[in-house]
């Protein structure tokens, strides 16, 4: 049996979902109304709201993966040295929020949020401080923590459980000392695991129409809001491609990036 | 040989199913396909029109004009009916996507169609020929007695700082400038770019006030008194002083939107004997009226109007306001595509600061 043929039904997806739609959006952002080529679209990246809006996109996705990262490492770390069942326990935990539904879950921070929200009524009736971060970048981050935190606790813990327990053994019978260990052992050879997570999570957070939109109350505009209301309110499918296309080149940055770091990883690994 | 088999198999299985979709199941006279807003019917008026013709409605939503627009001129999707506003049907007018509808194929909508409505929608359709009206209303201010205690009939008030972080705006492009112009006294379908920037300007001003740019969103925070103040359809302005009471509407002094979404058919339309009938059986007063009181939104329907019970609603001035009482209303028009880019660079610029 051909083994590439198993391959068709993927290949049938890809270039119905993938590739066809990536074209359409390549010619839409090449193109203006008349159909003639033009670099226009993409070079509106550089007017003041655009370039704003993806500064600001990009600012709030680093902090929040930055904050991710800080979540996600010890969290790992204690999960790889815990015994099974409580381990497996901790993993559910973590997965279940995931069941539910994306936009539920950013609706419910909404609710809690809000002026009138339930963390705010709670604080009133104990008398403290309201807490006003609705609607504001910080809310945006909060979010985007919340919704992506598991992208980046299970790159980590898969990495970090496949490090052999002799060479951490090794490295503390020739008296390093934990933070030693930890610095020169355990973090280089998780870097393939600290990559994709930070793919992971910057990537979605990049490209968030909905999280800045319900958190933010629409009223910051990242990249991913300019890009939806050219589609869904301005009608210009040619200037939202176009800042599609910027926004892909970032990406693909990001990947690349990836790839190289994967490399060496796997070289200071063997 | 195997793989040749097994690869026709999976060729036969995909054509087969690919088929399968493409044909529904239609009812015994046919279907009509109906492209109408969200939340915008009685579920049981769609029932009850199919038992009584035997027409399948096939019902889609779309959650606001623009979004609408695309899919109706590339094709994309065939449509029987569609409810466009004022400024959307006269675009597709324009861009020649819609057909003229057969008047004596709909004798409700003469019959009991206030002839007030459709002399207002001559702005967008002037002669009366592509649209029915289905549902009509003004933009104004929804406020709550218990948190403003300054008089609210002017749109000064969504700048006043007392209500900073109070106050809601509406999340659309034409919808916020409207405010903005008509405060400073302008036209809301002005092409002037002096009235526009300072608008946008004052747009941008009331920014650090503004708790959030919402749509749907402005009747919950309302009701549960998140705000103050927002900008609202009137429409909703009925059910969100059902759910409550400390809610007042006001059409501020200087003059608003009057908006009207039509039912229309479009050209390339399958079923057009279909259109007809389903725009026909919407204008009955009973029908309307049911409508009327799941939707809340002003019916342009006199009979179903004088079906209402309650007088209170009957004679409201939020759902039947006499028009003639308030000054400056207009109803917004197509701009054309370099009217509509220059509103939403305006707007990106407002957004982004």
């Amino acid at each position: 049996m051909n083994k590439k043929l198993l391959a068709t039904p993927h290949i049938v997806w890809s270039v119905a979902f993938i590739l066809i739609p990536l074209g359409m959006v390549l010619y839409y952002g090449l193109t203006d109304r008349t159909g003639a080529f033009t670099m226009a679209h993409i070079i509106t990246i550089v007017t003041e709201e655009h370039a704003k809006a993806l500064l600001l996109s990009i600012e709030l996705s680093l902090i929040s993966t930055i904050i991710c990262f800080l979540l996600a490492y010890p969290l790992a770390m204690m999960l790889v040295n815990m015994n099974m069942s409580q381990h497996s326990f901790i993993v559910l935990i973590f997965i279940l929020p995931m069941w539910m539904n994306f936009l539920l879950r950013t609706l419910a921070w909404q609710t809690l949020l809000e002026k009138t929200g339930v963390i705010n009524s709670l604080l009133g009736f104990f008398h403290l401080p309201p807490l006003e971060i609705i609607n504001t970048p910080t809310a945006i981050v909060l979010g985007m923590v919340y919704n992506f935190l598991p992208f980046m606790v299970l790159p980590l813990y898969n990495t970090l459980a496949k490090i052999d327990k002799n060479i951490i053994n090794a490295a503390r019978d020739l008296g390093a000392g934990t933070v030693q260990t930890f610095f020169r052992i355990t973090l280089p050879l998780s870097i393939p695991g600290i990559i994709s997570g930070v793919t992971m999570v910057f990537i979605p957070a990049l490209t968030t129409f909905v999280i800045s939109n319900l958190l933010g109350g629409s009223k910051i505009l990242l990249i991913g809001n300019v890009i939806e209301q050219e589609f869904t309110q301005a009608g210009n499918w040619h200037l939202g491609s176009g800042l599609s296309i910027v926004l892909m080149i970032f990406i693909v940055i990001n990947i690349i990036a990836e790839a190289i770091f994967d490399k060496q990883g796997e070289e200071t690994a063997s | 040989m195997k793989n040749k088999l097994l690869l026709l198999l999976i060729l036969t299985v995909s054509v087969l199913s690919l088929t399968a979709c493409g044909k529904a199941e239609k009812g015994e006279n046919g279907q009509v396909l109906v492209y109408n807003w969200g939340e915008y019917i009685d579920p049981d008026v769609l029932v009850s029109f199919e038992e009584e013709t035997g027409i399948e409605v096939i019902y889609d939503e779309f959650e606001t004009n623009e979004i609408m627009y695309p899919k109706v001129e590339s094709g994309a999707g065939a449509y029987d009916v569609i409810c466009p506003s004022d400024y959307m049907i006269k675009k597709m007018i324009a861009n020649d996507l819609l057909a003229t509808i057969d008047m004596e194929k709909v004798p409700n909508a003469k019959k009991y169609i206030g002839s007030q409505y459709f002399d207002q929608s001559r702005e967008f359709d002037p002669n009366n020929e592509y649209s029915i009206p289905y549902c009509w209303g003004t933009v104004g201010i929804l406020y709550n007695k218990t948190m403003v205690d300054d008089p609210v009939d002017s749109w000064d008030i969504l700048w006043n700082e007392k209500y900073a972080d109070n106050i809601l705006m509406q999340d659309s492009v034409r919808d916020a400038f409207m405010v903005a112009l008509k405060r400073n006294g302008a036209s809301m379908n002005t092409l002037n770019e002096e009235q526009l920037i300072s608008a946008r300007d004052e747009l941008i001003a009331q920014k650090p006030l503004v708790q959030a740019y919402v749509i749907d969103q402005v009747r919950d925070k309302m009701i549960g008194g998140e705000a103050a103040l927002g900008v609202i359809y009137s429409g909703e302005a009925i059910y969100t002083q059902r759910e409550n009471p400390d809610l007042e509407y006001v059409i501020p002094k200087e003059g608003t939107n009057v908006w009207i979404d039509s039912w229309v058919i479009p050209k390339n339309a399958p079923n057009m004997e279909n259109a007809h009938k389903f725009i026909d059986y919407m204008c009955q007063p009973e029908i309307a009226l049911k409508n009327f009181e799941y939707i809340t939104y002003s019916t342009p329907n006199e009979g179903a109007r004088e079906l209402i019970e309650d007088e209170e609603i009957k004679n409201s001035p939020i759902a039947f306001p006499k028009l003639s009482d308030y000054n400056a209303l207009e109803t917004y028009s197509y701009l054309g595509e370099e009217g509509d880019a220059l509103y939403n660079e305006l707007w990106k610029e407002v957004k982004s600061e």
